[in-house]
């Protein structure tokens, strides 16, 4: 319960210095705000109307005040370029961006968990070596180039996928994925290199233990070691792994988004930052944070639920 | 197949170097002004002329990757100078008085790390104009953390060691405490993080570059090149080739480097602890 306890504690604390952060991000612009969006040219009139559209005419620690009541109430204010809430956008854009994260996901759960376990069986054979190759190169591509790459093969030269745009889920379910397949394979590739590489370890780790001795002296076949004994205990840490590589993945996905010209958190956030749309920027940034706080949480409580035995250290 | 022991250490070492002859000789030569353009040559396939072939327009590819390594390096070695600096300030302040400072300073650096690198960085992007001092700071406050955990870990295990006692009774300063005696010890995993983030950095600085809201021009940049080379996909491979294969190669080398000190170093322990 402790361990609950203080891993709440320490959500919370994080939260409210996100919060403080995305105000602070917002606040330090040198000079005034509306200057900075209308530019030089605008007139006084103007420049006193949006500070007061934007509250930057209140005091600092009032500013703060009502940022965090409006947070509370999960009001991150107006976007300035699209006349709309920032909440109503961001929700508008997330089915494109969560897309790409729960099928990056998949692809990295399917390929990796097997190549883990192929490159732990053979180890210091031809096949771990190829492997750990493979994985090596995986780390070392930006995944936007080889989104670039995809584009080129499987959209322009075979044709098997879209080389950008996007097909909204309830129009058609398959041309959906047929559009999402190859940016979430793009942003994948670096995660399936980490699993790989930490799945290999951990199940090295396991084979050494005295239960997989037992199991081998029972008589048991190697694939019920592997898949039933192994794989449940070295799948533990895997489970952080992909959690804590979620900001990853969400970072990923807002480059890879302008690569496949997806409508998402990336293009959104892009274009805020193109016409310096400040409070939409501010409220951006605060719910990527929060999400990416969020999920680690879940995992580190996931994790204590999987293998009680885990001491926080 | 019989492996050199540790073939990701000379590999790693290969490849860095190799990197970075490529960039120390873009500064004495190179095969074109990277900026001249021949309207005739757009996007000529590689050639005798043009090893890389010439861009959209006409501008020589391999003069502008090797401009561009200097990009790459820059921001690599400076930002992790950033962070290994900021992350020495905290991370021994957190480590050497403990108890509520280090508190306070973890639970900060737990939540900058919450926030992705790139996230980081637009923000500051969007505060300031982009450039290659705002990508550098940008990419630099990243990787604070990570060396201030290191950093603190550290002083954590060696602020209570026999030989540091023994220098305190000895009359030695706090100052004295931190950078003779228990600094030195940090060697070898700061080095092989700087490694590891000089890579990072390098593939931040291209995606950035790549958004638009990295390296802007006149400075040429890997990531900015792929950007404008993905208009021309189809007619010109090449172009989109050329940067990535410099990136990842670059990249490649850090991470092998990094991976194989790692490697250097778990094997010396084990010897030491024998």
């Amino acid at each position: 319960m402790n361990f609950v306890v203080r891993r709440m504690f320490t959500f919370f604390l994080t939260l409210i210095f996100v919060v403080f952060l995305s105000f602070c991000a917002f606040r330090i612009i040198p000079g005034n705000p509306a200057l900075a969006i209308l530019g030089t040219e605008a007139t006084p009139a103007q420049l006193e109307a949006l500070n007061k559209k934007l509250g930057a005419d209140k005091p600092l620690i009032e500013q703060f005040g009502s940022w965090m009541i409006n947070v509370l109430h999960f009001d991150f204010g107006e976007s300035l370029r699209f006349s709309e809430p920032v909440l109503s956008l961001i929700i508008s854009r997330s089915s494109v961006t969560f897309s790409l994260a729960i099928i990056a996901l998949i692809i990295t759960v399917v390929t990796a968990i097997p190549l883990g376990m192929l490159a732990a069986k053979s180890k210091g054979k031809t096949m771990d070596f190829l492997i750990s190759i493979i994985t090596q190169i995986g780390l070392s591509v930006p995944s936007f180039w080889s989104g670039i790459l995809l584009i080129l093969i499987f959209g322009f030269t075979l044709n098997w996928f879209s080389a950008g745009g996007y097909v909204p889920w309830s129009k058609s379910p398959f041309l959906a994925l047929r559009s999402l397949f190859l940016p979430s394979l793009a942003i994948a590739i670096p995660q399936i290199a980490i699993v790989v590489r930490y799945l290999r370890t951990t199940i090295i780790e396991q084979l050494n233990e005295d239960y997989v001795r037992t199991a081998y002296s029972k008589g048991l076949k190697e694939s019920t070691i592997y898949f039933k004994h192994v794989l449940k205990n070295a799948l533990i840490p895997v489970v952080t792994v992909v959690g804590m590589n979620f900001g990853e993945i969400l970072a990923g996905s807002l480059v890879i988004e302008q690569v496949f010209t997806l409508p998402g958190f990336g293009s959104l956030l892009v274009s805020a930052i193109g016409s310096r749309d400040y409070p939409l920027i501010q409220g951006m940034v605060l719910i990527i944070a929060f999400l990416v706080v969020l999920v680690n949480l879940i995992v580190d409580l996931t994790y204590r639920w999987l293998d009680p035995k885990m001491e926080l250290k | 197949m019989n492996l050199p022991k540790n073939s990701n250490l000379w590999i790693g070492i290969f490849l860095v170097s190799a990197m970075f002859l490529f960039m120390l000789v873009s500064f004495f030569y190179l095969p074109y002004d990277m900026n001249e353009m021949k309207m005739d040559d757009r996007l000529a396939g590689p050639s005798r002329e043009h090893l890389l072939g010439t861009d959209n327009f006409g501008r020589d590819i391999l003069s502008r990757v090797m401009e561009g390594s200097q990009t790459a390096f820059t921001v690599g070695f400076f930002s992790v100078a950033i962070g290994i600096t900021g992350g020495l300030i905290i991370g021994a302040t957190a480590g050497y008085i403990g108890k509520w400072v280090d508190e306070i300073l973890m639970r900060l650096m737990d939540a900058l790390l919450a926030f992705p690198g790139i996230i980081i960085a637009l923000v500051l992007v969007s505060i300031f104009k982009p450039n290659l001092t705002q990508t550098i700071i940008a990419i630099g406050i990243f990787f604070i953390p990570g060396f201030a955990r290191i950093i603190r870990s550290g002083f954590l295990a060696y602020k209570k060691a026999d030989f540091v006692i023994a220098a305190r009774h000895l009359g030695a300063g706090h100052l004295r405490i931190i950078v003779y005696h228990i600094l030195p010890n940090m060697m070898s995993p700061v080095i092989v993080a700087a490694s590891l983030n000089f890579s990072a950095a390098i593939l931040i600085e291209a995606a950035l570059s790549y958004l638009g809201l990295g390296v802007q021009p006149p400075d040429p940049s890997w990531g900015r090149m792929l950007n404008e080379s993905q208009s021309y996909i189809h007619k010109a491979p090449w172009y989109a080739l050329a940067p990535g294969i410099f990136i990842t190669l670059t990249v490649l080398g850090f991470n092998l480097l990094g991976d194989g000190i790692r490697d250097l170093m778990a094997r010396k322990d084990y010897i030491d602890a024998i």
